[in-house]
């Protein structure tokens, strides 16, 4: 235990001093500190899922709570979730199966499921075909109407896997660690060759001599570009070099290296150069539930032009960051205000800056936000690892993944989604615009 | 457990290499050795106060641990206690990879002695970054260190890294807007070798020297005034070593750079590292903590704000930069301004207006209140309709209602003030009294809190102060609980320079009308008035008048004039040689003859009247020998009667305060210093003459002596005759 305390220590105060860069990085570091944390943990013979859950979950608010603006800790920590409790659920049927085709069964778990006797099967058939295939998202995206009807059976599972007193606990509850594990495996992996996968579909949206712009540095924008040019596509890119960290210049840099014929502006002319452009193609922060983008700042300005000059603004993101929570949810941090020496030195501006002469009070402010936040109307399409999807989907995305996480809630408000919001973009649309606007 | 046990073996394994890397060490030096901060120093010690509601500590030591230092010795000396108190029940007790130990002592009472005893500990083992408990930073430290280490493998004696950051001082207070004074750095562009290093108090004299060797040996110097000092310094082992063979050097700066840079018998140097984009700063005075705290209320600390060190959930930025913790009661009529930061608890009232301020956790904050960039810690209570302005209000304060602070007042640790009472500006109200030994300058630096502190503080443990407060309560108008400390003279005029409160602008235009005066005076003597005799003799007379620092010299001058003429005395050193040195002196302070004169004059008049004498006819020989004596030495600094009559002004003055035993003798001592031909006629004449037009009460000497003028102006007359 105390190893993963330490390890934990040391990757909330990394969280804390914003020495993470990425969600990616991020999100793979917080997958494999969860592994760490659920092969420490020590299982009881009851309820192994709950004392696992119990300790993912405190580890997991402990690490949103050091870093709240990087959304993907806390996407992650509900996957991580999400698994433990799809393993426990696929493990208890089958034993159920088990049960149910030798026909001993406790009186208790008879009457339980003779409640709802409909769900359990069909709980049993999603359960035996997830043990042959472990669930992810897209299994669940597959399956629509089987993975609605799990989270009604969790309680009935859950109860009778704790008053079950079959013998071959110690071994069952070796197999959830174990199966557990390997599911986070399959999450690290999934989330490190994000990036491949989403690459692959590369030719399918660039064109023989398309002109795609984008604005800063994404490494998962370099690898879509890659991969077209490797395909033999043909195309120019202009890259924005998204001030004030001008990382937009690496990237040019390292397009050039690629082969790629590369054009650098300034972020002042992305108006001046849509006109040109075939198709805007970004990275992002995040994904909220809405289908709204967290993007460095500057994306909002290009998604407008974008949008005013009817060029298609393609946002590319991983699963990992895909966030169930709402952008105008009081406990969403949406930006980070980072150091004005990004802007302008500070030496020579420290006279502007005396605060012993005048009125004590600093005239100057600079305001160095991160991000922007994009509405959902904007984005034209999001291409993640599953695919490419339109806006108003990635909420149904969400649902689908988030109902079955809802069981025992981690206190994530926002967990309650209902479809028809998405139906009312309009309304939401113009609270975020509010609270975009909010500097 | 089997885990641990691999990590464990993993780590031996490494451990060969593990010590050809020394990790890194740092010295955090958890007292300033100051008094700046008093009265609140003497409750709390400096590095626990809050800056923007968390001590500065944790920002020094949030700081190291990011810039990757391993290991930390934080000595304590006042109030040591409480900083290893804070410390064990602080984060940084817990910390992996980070170990924080502390050192305490109760004798020591400069950085060098710290230093000194960190050394016979024998802890450091390699390159330290030495920093004080006070300074807020967020650069990166990986680039100093390889240049230091580099540096140093080249050449063994580049034994320091001085970490500076530009930042133009104000051209007309002279001083950074961290409150401290200019800073002349002189610094070889391309090594970027520190070659001189020059603060306020010793370039008073008006100009800079550096030695000619200095530029043989460096082709390019540049003079910089814009650096500041970030008192962030990388050093090898032999700072340490150094400090205990040097066992005078006290000061970081004034002794030890001073005397690395000077001496260069030794041939250690000082290399500088400029930051650009990162920020590090140290809190010196009420000023620096003005500035810095609203520096990192505007982010330029970035990564070390707020709403990221205390866990952002728990403190929200929001529009123009306001804080604000998540469970504020803020009445829907109040207006929280722009950069402000409201702590956990806090409760405010209707139709508050509060704006560039800081206010802690748990405060209650009544209705009409006006709180403008002031500094409220925690729990302190403000009632109704009171008025504050750039202000600091210490942990427990109350208010009464309608209480006013105005700017530049400190209020320390649970003072009371009573209802409707204006506390005047600049004033410093704690519920101790003043301590009542008046050091000199140099020693108070030093004498920290550590004696007088100890006893007052367990006084205070001790429990009822209430009773001898009883008396004083009207002090803080009707139920006002503290004291006011009364400022030390010269010092009050000064008390602007390092408050909170931003310097007002009558000073600044008095400053800005100084300044011009004494161009205008150095450019073509246009305000030398004829009429005055000082303003006569010298250009350096008029600048007397304007410049308050040029007088205190004149008093430093004549002590040492003094000094010297004594020891001359007593040592029966010859005319010629004391000639020699009080020239050396008149040089060095930059002082013309006429002072000469009048200093040395002074003197022997003293060291008369100080010999033991019964009578007035006794201390008339005294005088006499004295004058008859010494009367080459006076005579080699009187060269005209300008001199002279400066003499007979000396003496009147002297008559009239320091000597009066003298003032019955005073025209038998004109008549002997006519006698003895250190005074010619025409100069006592024109003293005469001068004298006549002047008030009644400045006559009183010329009446005295009217028989002797009288006889000199017959004796005159007979010569005409002749």
């Amino acid at each position: 235990m105390p190893d993963t305390q330490a390890l934990v220590n040391d990757f909330i105060s990394k969280l804390k001093k914003r020495k993470i860069e990425g969600s990616q990085a991020t999100a793979k570091q917080t997958a494999e500190l969860l592994r760490s944390v659920i092969s420490q943990t020590r299982v009881p013979y009851t309820n192994q899922a709950a004392a696992l859950i119990q300790s993912v979950k405190a580890v997991g608010e402990r690490l949103i709570a050091a870093n709240p603006v990087e959304l993907a800790v806390g996407n992650v920590v509900r996957r991580v979730l999400h698994i433990i409790r799809e393993e426990d659920l696929s493990l208890t049927t089958a034993a159920m199966a088990g049960l149910n085709l030798s026909a001993v069964s406790d009186d208790e778990d008879d009457a339980d499921r003779d409640n709802q006797p409909v769900l359990s099967a069909a709980a049993i058939a999603a359960a035996s075909r997830s043990t042959l295939r472990p669930p992810s998202l897209q299994t669940l995206l597959e399956d629509v109407p089987d993975s609605a009807a799990i989270p009604h059976t969790s309680s009935s599972g859950g109860d009778s896997e704790g008053k079950s007193k079959s013998a071959d606990k110690s071994s069952r509850s070796r197999k959830l660690k174990h199966d557990v594990i390997e599911a986070v495996n399959e999450l690290i992996q999934d989330i490190s060759t994000c990036h491949e996968q989403i690459a692959e579909q590369a030719v399918e949206h660039i064109h023989q001599n398309e002109v795609i712009l984008t604005l800063g540095s994404s490494r998962t924008v370099l690898e879509f570009l890659c991969a077209a040019k490797e395909k033999k596509r043909s195309f120019r890119v202009f890259v924005s070099e998204g001030a004030p960290r001008y990382q937009g210049h690496l990237l040019a840099k390292e397009l050039v290296t690629r082969g790629l014929q590369t054009t650098l502006i300034t972020d002042s002319a992305v108006f001046a150069m849509i006109s040109r452009v075939n198709m805007v193609i970004v990275g992002a922060h995040a994904v909220m539930a809405n289908g709204g983008v967290i993007a460095p700042v500057g994306v909002n300005m290009v998604a407008l032009a974008a949008q005013k000059h009817a060029v298609p603004f393609v946002v590319l993101a991983g699963s990992h960051k895909l966030c169930p929570l709402y952008p105008h949810h009081p406990e969403v941090l949406l930006n980070e205000l980072r150091s004005p020496s990004e802007l302008l030195d500070f030496g020579e501006f420290s006279d502007c800056l005396d605060f012993g002469s005048g009125i004590g009070a600093p005239l100057l402010h600079v305001v160095n936000p991160t991000f922007d936040y994009v509405q959902p109307k904007l984005v034209s399409l999001f291409i993640t690892d599953t695919g490419g999807h339109n806006p108003s989907y990635i909420g149904e995305m969400y649902r689908l993944f988030v109902v079955s996480a809802r069981g025992e809630g981690m206190n994530f408000k926002s967990e309650i989604m209902r479809t028809n919001c998405i139906a009312e973009g309009n309304f939401f649309g113009k609270l975020e615009d509010r609270k975009s606007r909010f500097l | 457990m089997g885990a641990q046990k691999k990590g464990a073996t993993a780590r031996v394994s490494e451990d060969p290499e593990e010590l050809a890397r020394n990790p890194l060490q740092a010295i955090l030096l958890a007292d300033s050795f100051a008094t700046t901060f008093r009265p609140i120093t003497l409750e709390r010690p400096k590095v626990l106060l809050p800056l923007v509601n968390i001590p500065m500590i944790d920002y020094t030591l949030a700081w190291l641990e990011s810039a990757g230092v391993e290991e930390v010795f934080v000595f304590c000396c006042a109030h040591s206690k409480q900083v290893i108190d804070y410390l064990e029940s602080s984060q940084w007790s817990s910390q992996p990879n980070f170990s924080v130990a502390t050192i305490e002592s109760h004798n020591s009472i400069s950085a060098g002695d710290a230093l000194r005893l960190i050394y016979e500990r024998n802890v450091i083992h390699g390159d330290f970054v030495l920093i004080s408990g006070d300074t807020v930073s967020n650069m990166l430290l990986t680039q100093a260190l390889q240049e230091h280490k580099e540096r140093k493998k080249k050449d063994a004696n580049a034994i320091m890294t001085m970490v500076v950051k530009q930042s133009k001082p104000s051209p007309i207070t002279q001083q950074s807007r961290l409150g401290t004074d200019e800073l002349f750095m002189a610094i070889n562009p391309v090594t970027k070798q520190l070659l001189c290093y020059e603060d306020k108090a010793e370039y008073s004299k008006g100009f800079i020297s550096l030695d000619k060797t200095l530029i043989a040996d460096n082709p390019s110097i540049i003079l910089h005034n814009d650096k500041q000092d970030c008192y962030i310094d990388i050093c090898s082992q032999e700072v340490l070593s150094l400090f205990t063979d040097n066992f005078d050097y006290q000061h970081l700066r004034r002794h030890f750079v001073k005397g690395l840079l000077v001496d260069d018998i030794m041939g250690y140097k000082i290399f500088t590292h400029e930051i650009h984009s990162s920020y590090a700063a140290r809190i010196d005075n009420f000023r620096s903590y003005d500035t810095i705290s609203k520096d990192i209320i505007q982010r330029w600390t970035y990564p070390s704000v707020p709403d990221v060190l205390c866990g952002s959930t728990a403190i929200k930025v929001e529009r123009q930069g306001t804080y604000r913790a998540s469970d504020v009661t803020l009445s829907r009529s109040a207006h929280v301004g722009s950069f402000t930061f409201i702590g956990q608890g806090t409760k405010i009232g209707n139709d508050t207006k509060i704006s560039h301020s800081v206010v802690g956790e748990g405060c209650t904050i009544g209705s009409n209140v006006t709180i403008e960039g002031s500094y409220i810690w925690n729990n302190v209570t403000i009632e109704d309709g009171c008025q504050l302005r750039h202000a600091i209000v210490c942990d427990g304060v109350i208010m009464k209602s309608g209480a006013v602070l105005q700017p530049g007042v400190i209020l320390s640790f649970k003072v009371v003030v009573g209802q409707q009472f204006v506390v005047p500006a600049y004033s410093k109200v704690s519920l101790l009294q003043q301590p009542t030994q008046q050091d000199s300058d140099e020693e108070l630096e030093y004498a920290d809190s550590t004696s007088g502190t100890g006893e007052l503080q367990s006084e205070k443990l001790n429990g009822d102060i209430a009773p001898d407060l009883s008396e004083t309560a009207s002090e803080l108008g009707t139920g006002g609980v503290g004291y006011i400390w009364s400022v030390f003279e010269g010092v009050q005029d000064e008390e602007w320079r390092h408050s909170v409160a931003p310097i007002p602008t009558d000073k600044l235009v008095k400053l800005m009308l100084d300044e011009d005066e004494e161009q205008l005076t150095q450019d073509g003597n246009v305000l030398s008035a004829s009429g005055e005799l000082k303003a006569d003799s010298d250009d350096n007379g008029s600048e007397d008048e304007n410049n308050e620092d040029s007088r205190d010299d004149y008093v430093f001058f004549e002590k040492e004039v003094e000094a010297t003429f004594l020891r001359a005395v007593h040592e029966n050193v010859k005319v010629d040689h004391a000639v020699l040195e009080v020239n050396a002196l008149r040089l060095s302070y930059n002082m013309a003859s006429v002072d000469c004169a009048g200093a040395i004059f002074y003197s022997m008049m003293k060291l008369a009247v100080e010999s033991p004498h019964s009578s007035a006819s006794e201390l008339h020989k005294n005088a006499a020998e004295m004058i008859t004596k010494w009367q080459k030495l006076l005579k080699s600094f009187l060269h005209d009667i300008d001199e002279e009559i400066e003499v007979i002004l000396k003496f009147e003055e002297m008559c009239l305060e320091s000597a009066k035993e003298f003032a019955a003798l005073f025209p038998q001592v004109l008549h002997l210093l006519y006698d003895k031909e250190i005074l010619q006629e025409d100069a006592i004449l024109r003293w005469a003459d001068e004298k006549e037009g002047a008030d009644e009460s400045d006559k009183v000497f010329l009446k005295r002596s009217e028989k002797f003028i009288q006889w000199l102006k017959e004796a005159e007359e007979e010569d005409d005759d002749d």
